[in-house]
Formats: C-alpha cells, structure tokens, sequence
C-alpha cells in the first residue's frame, strides 16, 4: 500500500525539554492509523510536527514521498492536510454554517462545496439542525461534528484527529467512532491520535503506541488489541 | 496524624465540571501518589491545595488550618511548597537564588504581610529600611541561608555545587528541575507538592530522581505527587488516589494500579468500545 | 442638550474609525498598536496636502487619504511588528511607541512644528435639529462613520478575507490549520486600520479646522479607550465604546468645563482597565491570557569591569567641574545626571520587576509640583522639601498605581501611561493648588542653608551627588533579599507568589521606592528650571526613559546612567542630531530590541 505521510526521525523540543525522540512513523493512503499513548507521550506533538506547528530539529517529513520538512502550516494545508485539532479549536463566535465553511476556505469550487455542505449535512445530521447557533454554545459532542465537518469539507487528503474522543461521554466516543470509520470507508484517509487505545484499535486498520516519544510498539490493529504489552506501556510495565 | 485534608472538594470552570467532591488525606509522613489519565483533574486539585485557585465547594484543611481561598502567597507561609509541571525556575536568577528565594518565608518578621492596612505599610516600609541599610543582624541570617541552601543542593551530588552561580536558564532540563525540588525544600515545607517531577526526564534522570524522592521520604518529609510514571509510584508511594473525570476512581496501595480493571479501563479504553451501546444511541446512529 | 449629543455622536464617530483599527490590530496581532495615531496624523497631513496644495476636491483626497495611510499601516506591520511576531505583546508595545515617535517626529521635520489651517471644502450650510445645529460637516463625518462601520461589517462577514480575519482573531493556530496564511491576514488588517486611521484624521482636521504634528497622541488615547470599553478585539465593542466615550466627553465638557475632555477620557480608560479589563459588554470576567513568565525581554548579565573602574569614573566626574571653564559641557551632564536617576529608578520598575511603565514622568511631575508648592506656599526651604517631596510623591504614586498592580503586560503598561497622563491633567485642571495651566513659576533655586546653588558647577555637584545617592540605595535593595523577590517576579509571577512573594505588596515596594527618586529628580528640575507647568514633563519623557534604560541595559544601573548620558549628551554634542533627537530614540528602540535586546552594558550570558 502507497505511504501517504511519513516522519523520518524526528527530534522535537519544547526549549530544553526534548519531547521525540528518533520518532518515525507511516500512514498508508486508505487507512485508519493511530498513534496510541498515555499522558505525556508526545502524541499531540507528533500531530503539530506533522503539521508544521513545531518544528523538528532534525528529522524529515514527506507527504505522498515529498519533502514537507520545510514547508509551512498553510502549504501543508494546500496540499490536503486536515485536521480536527484537539479540544476541537472551533471558532468560538462563528456560526457552525461559518465555521464549516472555514474547513473549504482554500477550495474556489463554490458550487462543489455547497454540495459537500448538503452531504456533510446528511452524514452530521445533528450538525445542521444548528447551523446558525454560535459554536462556542455547542456540546463537546456537538463540537466534535462541527470539528469533523469542518476538515472533511477541504476534501482532505489525509484527516488528521488529535484526541476525537477526548471529554465525551461514552455514547458520543462510539458515535465518533462509527463516524470515523464511515468516512474512511468513503476513501478518506485517517491518521488519529488517541488515548483511549482500545476504543481506536476497534476501527483502525494499523498502530504505534508512543512511550517517552519514541516508538514502544507497532502492528496491526488486531495485533495490538491482543497485545498485553499495550497496557504496559500506559501503565509503566517493562515493554521489550 | 492527618496533615492534609481535602473535603468534598468541587471546582467547575464555566460548564466543565473539573472536580466533583474529591477527599483525600495525608498522613504525616506519608507520601501520596495522585495518578489519572490526561483531563482528569490532577492539577486543577494541586492548584487548589496550593491555594492557586480556590474551590468552588468544600474545604481543605493543612494541620487543622482551613487553607482554601487564601491567596496563594500565604499558603507558603503555611508551610506548603510545590514545584510546577514543566519545571517554573526563576530563568535569570542564579541557582543559590532560586533556593534563597525558597526560603523568602523564613526570613523571620521581615517579610511578614502585616495584616492590617497600616500595619502593611509600616512592615513594607521596615523591609526596604532593613533591605537597604543591611544590619549585622541580617546578614548573618543570609550567610545561615546560604549555608543551608548549599546543603539541600548537596543532596543532588556534584549536579548543582559547581553550578551554584550559574543562572537557571543555562542549566539542563533535568538540572533546572533539580533546582525547583531544591528551591521548595528551602521552605521546610510541611507538605511538599511535587507536580511530575520526572516529567522530560531520561531513565537515569529518572532513577536519580525516585532515589532522591525515597531519601525525602527517610527524612520523614510529607508529600503529595502527581507522576504519570508509574514504575516511579510503585516505587515511592505509600497510597495511591487515581482520578477520573474530576472523581477518585480508586484509592489504596500502589499496587491497584495494575490490578484494579477500572483503572486499566481509565488509562487504556473500555473493551468492546462502539459495541456495547445503549439503546438510545443505537437510534441516533440510525439518523446518522 | 440635544447639541452635547449631537456633538457626542459625531466625536464618537470620529472615534470609532481609529478605535476599530486598534481593536482589529489587536485581534489578529495580539497588540495595542501605539503607532496608530501616528498613522492618524499622517493620513490627516496626506488630506491636508491634497486640499491645500493640490486644491483637489474633497472625495479624491479622500482616496488619496485611505490609499496612503494604509501603505503607512502595512509598513508599520512590516518595520515594527512582524519582525517582533515572536518576541511577546510587551516587546511589541515598545516597538509600535517607536515607530509612533519616529513618525510623529518626522512630520515635524517634514511638515514643521507648526499648526496648519484646514479649510473644509464642504458647503457650510447647517440647519437646526431639536434645539441644536447640525452642519454639513456633522453629516458628512456621520455617514462616513457608519458607512465604514457598514463596509467593514459587509467585509468581515460576506468576504472570504474577512473571514480570515475574524478566524485569525479568535484561534490564531486553528486558522492555520485552515490554510489561512496568517501573515497576510496580519497586513491585510494593519492596511485597513490605517486607511480608517488616516479617515478618521482627515475627518477630526476638517472638523477643527487644524491638524498639527502631535495630533495622533490623543488619537491613540482616544482610540484605545474606546476598543478597550468595547473589549479589546470586539469590533461592534469599538464602535459601542467609541459612542460612549463621545457622547461622555461632549457632556463632561458642558457640565465641567473643555479642559475636562481629556481627563474624562483618561478616567474612563483606567476604570475600565481597573474594573472590567474584558470591556463593558463582555461576560468574562478573566483576563485576556497574557503570558507570565518572561513578559519583559531578556535578560543578560551587567557586563564586568575591572574594580577600579567604576570609583575611578566617579572620581573623575566629581572632579570635572574643577577642570572645565566652559559651563556648557556641565549643564548638559548635569541634565544628564538627573535624567540618569530617573533611569535608575525606571530600572527597579522595568529592569528589576519587568513591568513596563509608561507613566514616568507621572512621578516626575509629582515630586516637582509637590516641591514647589511646599517651598512656595508653605515656605519650607529647599535641603527639606528634597527629602519630603519625594516621600509625599512616592506615597501617592503607590496610592494610584495600588488597584492597576494586579494587571500584567500590555494592560499595565497602558494603565501606567494613563495615570501619568491623569497626573499632568490633574496639575491642569487643580487650578486652586497647582494655578492649573499658567504653571508655577519663581520657583527658588535649590540651596542648603540660606546659600544658594546657581552656578552651573553647584548644580553640576548637586544632580550627581542625589544621583549616587539613588545609585546606591537602588544597588543595595538589588542586592538584598529584595531584589531576589523583585526578580523572581519578573520571572515568574505564579512561582514567585507560590513561594511568599505577595505580589501586591512587593510590587508597591517597586513603584514606591522608583516613585521616590524619580520624584527626587522631578525636585532638581524643577528647582533649576524655576517653572513648571502640566505639560513639562509628558509621555515623551516617560518613553525617554525608557530608551535610555533599553539601551544601557535593564536591571543594571551602571547601564542606566550611562544610557542617559548617552541620549542626553549625543544630541547635544553633534548639532544636527538634536532636530532628529526623537526619531533617533525610536530608530535606538527599535534597533536595540532587535539586535541587542538585553542593552549596551549587558552581555548575552
């Protein structure tokens, strides 16, 4: 299967404190992949590497077999990175209808995005009953449609989640997960960062478990999800 | 004896509800282990223990004394110290700095608030007097400080001694937060709060650190810990309180950590996620 | 009645295309652009030229008017604030003053100091409303404020650009995820503020009749407050608070009388810093987040001399006036000298505790105006009221500064200039005790014991001596306990205050002692000048101040008065400087957080 995003590598610092270390990962055009880990892994880091909002001191990032290392947040973007960014970053005082039309603000097919908007509507059916409430007054579930609307509306290449089940309740954690699972069924390749392990290892397809920044384990879905190593790894056991 | 006592202790920051009525003691002596997954309230309880915020509901009690709502600046009066999450040394002070500075509480009378309005101005206007004019007295009390500061940054070896003058900024992670533990001991805390001391640190650094946690413990120091690594709890716990979604999930000895499934389900995800759902959900996800 | 309101709403207008500016500025760039009534002044002057020389009508001047004061937007964007982006809002505070100075100083140089007749070239009809006339002009200015209210509004809701401004205003990071180029959202929007800055100056210069180099300072003032009381980066906030604070003002003026226009203004402002720092409509109650730890610049280390060094400049600069037959050389230091303990103690404030103030010259004016009304009136002699003054200063100084202490950053720093300016404004309309603009004159020359000092080598000795005195009682209490707690501060308000740093109280410890000697220095000037008025000591020298201690190097004193002597005696000594004078303070400030940002007498580590 072609690799869609790769990290070669990568060492990332907050100031002193080194957050990767030698991390390296892939995607697989077509896929679920996840990128498991308890607190203070560097997941959420790894996201904003992949999305040029820290910058690896060394270390490389290709998109589709292209050099990215160097490119900036908006040209990512431009090539078809999305992302539902953790704790959703809604625009808190647009409208939903305005804040799903920020996720098509590259796209100039104006009549195709109105399209889209229709479809995301059938898919978000909770979605459009509040197109003209101000997003800041949504329910967290609410919030993480709105958040998932708005990136499937660029027409990603890549869906990026960061944490989609993070602060719900578990009746919208199986929603969003069905949810995620529809659209990458539609074609949408889907790269998440999560760290309820078994709740994500359900839909993906393939995944990395993150300890102390680096790579503790990898596999496929089913692998991990038998995997006992898993849980040591959270929870401070020897892994290898 | 019970040194810390926190009651039925809520906190809600606009429609989160971040703690829902949390208890928890500490013994004297004791060391106390608070683990959870990300979210789950550790340090929103820290801060109000540290009277950084103030509860929306209950008390917290530090040897008899209600703390909650004090500002936070009496509360090191009081004897707590804590050092922070990401390591908050004072960047351009130089170690022996940042330690006397832990020490600022006991620079007896000098510093004290004053309680009343006059009372505060006569005691600010005495403290640039005595500042200024430096007596025999005070300086003496400095050189005694000095002295004890390069005692309690012995306890990191050679790591801190050479660096004494060096300021914070230029030292490594591992050293600057070396600094901050030896900065909250200059206080002669009561209670030590430790925010994830190991956080950012190499399996060595790691190590110094835990031996360095148990040394504390021989000396009978009382303290309360926030730490995702969990080799470290099992080692220097005494009790561990896991918390989940502003709740104590569960609390006992270390060892529950890997027994208890409720836990494991906290950290790692529910089994059969997406399968078991109720009813109600079922007919939502046939809308979608 | 209904000519106050009348009067307010257009005034408001005029107030709502500058505030609207700063409010969006703030929202994509995180700053409160002090360079924004520079741009004012400069857009009024474009107008100005387009009218009186070119004799263009009206409406193309305009466009000249918008089209050039936006390419001024878009170049303070690109000198003083994208090359900051990272360096935090205090440091683009600073930056933004500069840029104002240069360009206010500039269009003296250009334009001359001068004020220039604006004649409208509107028809001057009026007609009577109610019981109040309304001419051409107030309608003109009322559709030119609402129309731009309703071209702005179209813009940012109908318009993909418009989007990406509000999505840059409310979550910069997640915009760019977005694919918004943030950057160009950043000009697009310093563009826009200063073609409605440039408007808005037009507008006021038709409206008064005149515009003058120094216009823009009110604007600023003006504008601030208003974004401020609609909550800062709220657009419809702005154009609310630009309202208020029109229709207060017009009353204010009816009731207590036109010097009170600017006062009403400046007490407006730091209620709502005080009181509702998130504006009048908002329900937050928090504070926009502002970073604690390393607010102010980096820090370096005072550069070491040898030993001998230091006793010997002293020496020697005692020594001077027995070499020097030429008093020149000794009155300039000497104005040196006593800038230098301002320095000296701005440093306790900005260097040591890292709270930017702008209001400086606000305790300068008080320990001047506090020592001539002691010797005047009350007859105390001069060695006496020395030591008084300053006392009495700093007291009241920690009085008005106690309820701002709490704010951080850029709000501190805006509240202090507001308070230094209600000092001045205070001395203006307090005619009873002050004689309010006439200033007070006949002041006696300083002196100890029935002997006066008038020679030039008298005060010469005199300024350095106070000079050391300051000096030393700075460098002990930095050295002491004090100093430690007053840094840590400055490091790290939540970990200082975690260790028993009452942060109230120390930081009126900083203000109170600073307060002191700058009131001490405000008593030297104001004994050899033998005059004071309101307006001697203003918002320039505050920021002078703060140049000198850039330059030389924060929380160093060394630093400090070498700082001074350094901008003092530069312009003095080369002639040609001295018309640049301010612009090379802005082009220093600029250049220094740039390049050298830790100051001349500090080193990197």
């Amino acid at each position: 299967m072609e690799t869609i995003l790769e990290l070669q590598d990568v060492n990332t610092f907050y100031g002193a404190i080194q957050v990767h270390f030698d991390l390296s990962l892939s995607v697989s055009a077509g896929e679920i992949t996840c990128l498991l880990g308890g607190n203070a892994s560097g997941k959420s880091t790894a996201m904003k590497a992949i999305f040029g909002l820290v910058r690896p001191r060394t270390g490389r990032v290709f998109l589709a077999g292209e050099e990215a290392t160097h490119w900036g947040t908006p040209r990512r973007v431009a090539w078809g990175l999305r992302s539902v960014p953790e704790a959703r970053r809604l625009f808190p005082y647009m409208t939903v209808r305005e804040n799903l039309l920020m996720g098509a603000y590259l796209r100039r097919d104006r009549r195709q995005v109105a399209e889209d908007l229709e479809k995301m509507l059938d898919l978000f059916p909770r979605v459009g009953e509040r197109l003209d409430q101000v997003a800041g007054t949504l329910s967290g579930g609410e919030q993480q449609m709105v958040a998932m609307a708005r990136a499937l509306l660029g027409r990603p290449r890549i869906l990026c989640m960061d944490e989609p089940t993070m602060g719900l309740s578990p009746l919208w954690v199986d929603r969003v997960l069905e949810l995620i699972q529809t659209i990458n069924r539609q074609g949408t390749t889907v790269f998440m960062v999560e760290q309820n392990a078994r709740a994500a290892l359900q839909i993906a397809h393939r995944g990395y478990v993150l300890r102390h920044g680096t790579v503790a384990l990898r596999g496929t879905a089913s692998e991990l999800l038998d995997n006992p190593l898993v849980e040591s790894a959270y929870l401070g056991g020897k892994v290898i | 004896m019970i040194l810390l006592s926190v009651r039925n202790v809520h906190k809600r920051f606009g429609g989160l509800h971040a703690l829902r009525g949390v208890n928890l003691e500490l013994e004297e002596g004791e060391t106390v282990a608070i683990i959870g997954p990300n979210g789950a309230g550790k340090t929103t309880l820290f801060n109000l223990i540290s009277c950084e915020d103030s509860p929306d509901e209950g008390e917290i009690l530090l040897d008899g004394h209600r703390i909650d709502g004090l500002p936070a600046h009496l509360a090191a009066a009081h004897g707590l110290a804590r050092t922070f999450q990401n390591g908050r040394v004072f960047g351009n002070l130089t170690v022996l700095e940042n330690v006397l500075l832990g020490a600022h509480t006991r620079l007896h009378g000098l510093t004290d608030p004053g309680s009343r309005l006059a009372g505060s101005v006569l005691a600010a206007l005495r403290e640039i007097a005595w500042s200024i004019i430096q007596p025999r007295r005070f300086r003496r009390r400095e050189a005694e400080l000095t002295e004890e500061a390069r005692d309690i940054l012995s306890l990191f070896g050679e790591r801190l001694i050479p660096r004494l003058h060096q300021p914070a900024y230029s030292l490594s992670y591992a050293n600057r937060r070396r600094t901050e533990l030896a900065r909250a001991l200059a206080l002669r805390p009561k209670v030590l709060l430790l925010d994830e001391p190991t956080a950012g640190m190499n399996p060595t650094e790691t190590e110094e650190m835990t031996e360095i946690i148990q040394t504390l413990q021989r000396r009978g120091q009382s303290m309360l810990l926030i730490e995702h690594k969990l080799d470290l709890v099992m080692a220097v716990a005494d009790r561990v309180v896991a918390l989940d979604a502003g709740e104590v999930l569960v609390s006992g000895r270390p060892e529950i950590v890997r027994s208890d499934p409720r836990l494991v389900e906290a950290y790692v995800g529910r089994r059969g996620a997406g399968h078991s759902v109720p009813d109600s959900a079922v007919t939502l996800q046939k809308q979608a | 009645m209904w000519d106050q309101l009348l009067n307010g709403l257009v005034i408001g207008n005029l107030y709502a295309l500058t505030a609207i500016g700063i409010t969006q500025i703030y929202g994509v760039a995180g700053v409160v652009n002090f360079a924004h009534g520079s741009v004012y002044m400069v857009g009024a002057y474009i107008g100005w030229m387009a009218i009186a020389w070119l004799h263009w009508p009206l409406v193309p001047a305009i466009l000249l008017v918008l089209a050039g004061s936006a390419a001024i937007g878009l170049l303070v964007e690109r000198a003083a604030v994208r090359p900051f982006a990272r360096a935090g809002s205090t440091i683009l505070l600073l930056t933004t003053i500069a840029a104002g100075l240069i360009m206010d100083n500039a269009a003296q140089i250009i334009w001359g100091p001068q004020t220039q007749a604006l004649r409208s070239p509107l028809p001057q009809w009026q007609f009577k409303l109610g019981g109040g006339t309304v001419s051409f002009l107030d309608l003109f200015i009322l559709a030119a404020g609402v129309g731009t209210a309703l071209l702005l509004h179209l813009f940012l809701y109908r318009s993909r650009a418009g989007w990406a401004v509000r999505a840059t205003a409310q979550d910069r990071e997640a915009a760019l995820q977005m694919g918004v180029d943030v950057n160009r959202v950043s000009s697009l929007s310093f563009a826009m503020a200063g073609a409605f800055a440039g408007l808005s100056g037009l507008l006021v210069g038709l409206y008064f009749n005149n515009i003058y180099p120094t216009m823009g300072a009110s604007a600023t003032l003006k504008g601030t407050t208003a974004a401020l009381l609609g909550g800062l980066g709220n657009v419809p906030g702005a154009i609310l608070g630009a309202y208020v604070l029109g229709i207060t003002e017009a009353f204010s003026v009816e009731w207590l009388g036109s010097s009170f226009r600017n006062l009403m203004a400046i007490v407006l402002l730091i209620g709502v810093l005080i009181f509702r720092p998130n504006g009048l409509i908002s329900a937050r109650r928090a504070l926009n987040p502002e970073p604690t730890a390393g607010t102010f610049i980096p820090h370096g280390r005072p550069l070491r001399f040898p030993r001998w060094l230091l006793p010997a400049v002293t020496v020697s600069a005692m020594a001077l006036p027995l070499f020097l037959s030429n008093p020149y050389p000794l009155q300039v230091l000497a104005i040196a000298w006593v800038f230098g303990l301002m320095a000296v103690s701005l440093n306790l404030i900005s260097g040591t505790t890292g709270q930017i103030s702008l209001g400086h010259a606000g305790f300068v004016t008080l320990g001047a105006y506090a020592s001539a009304i002691l010797t005047s009136r009350l007859g105390l002699p001069f060695s006496l009221s020395l030591l008084v003054s300053p006392f009495l200063a700093a007291a009241i100084g920690v009085l008005l500064c106690y309820p701002a202490l709490r704010l951080r950053g850029q709000y501190l720093a805006i509240t202090t200039m507001g308070l230094g300016e209600a000092i001045s404004l205070i001395a203006l309309n307090w005619e009873g005790v002050t004689q309010g603009p006439l200033g007070i004159s006949n002041i006696q020359p300083p002196g100890f014991f029935g002997y006066p000092i008038v020679s030039p080598a008298g005060m010469y000795l005199l300024a350095f001596a106070v000079l050391l005195i300051g000096v030393w009682v700075v460098h002990r209490l930095s050295r002491s306990h004090l100093g430690r707690a007053l840094r840590a501060m400055r490091e790290d308000e939540v970990a200082a205050r975690a260790f028993g740093i009452g942060l109230a109280r120390y930081k009126s410890i900083a203000f109170g002692v600073s307060a002191f000697f700058a009131a001490a220095a405000g008593v030297l000037l104001a004994h050899s000048y033998s005059y004071i008025a309101p307006d001697t000591f203003t918002f320039a020298l505050s920021i002078q101040v703060l140049t000198m201690i850039i330059l030389g190097g924060r929380d160093n004193a060394v630093g400090a008065v070498a700082g001074a002597v350094i901008l003092i005696a530069l312009p003095e000594s080369i002639r040609f400087l001295g018309e640049f004078r301010f612009i090379l303070y802005g082009l220093l400030l600029i250049g220094m957080l740039r390049f050298r940002p830790y100051g001349l007498f500090n080193s990197a580590t």
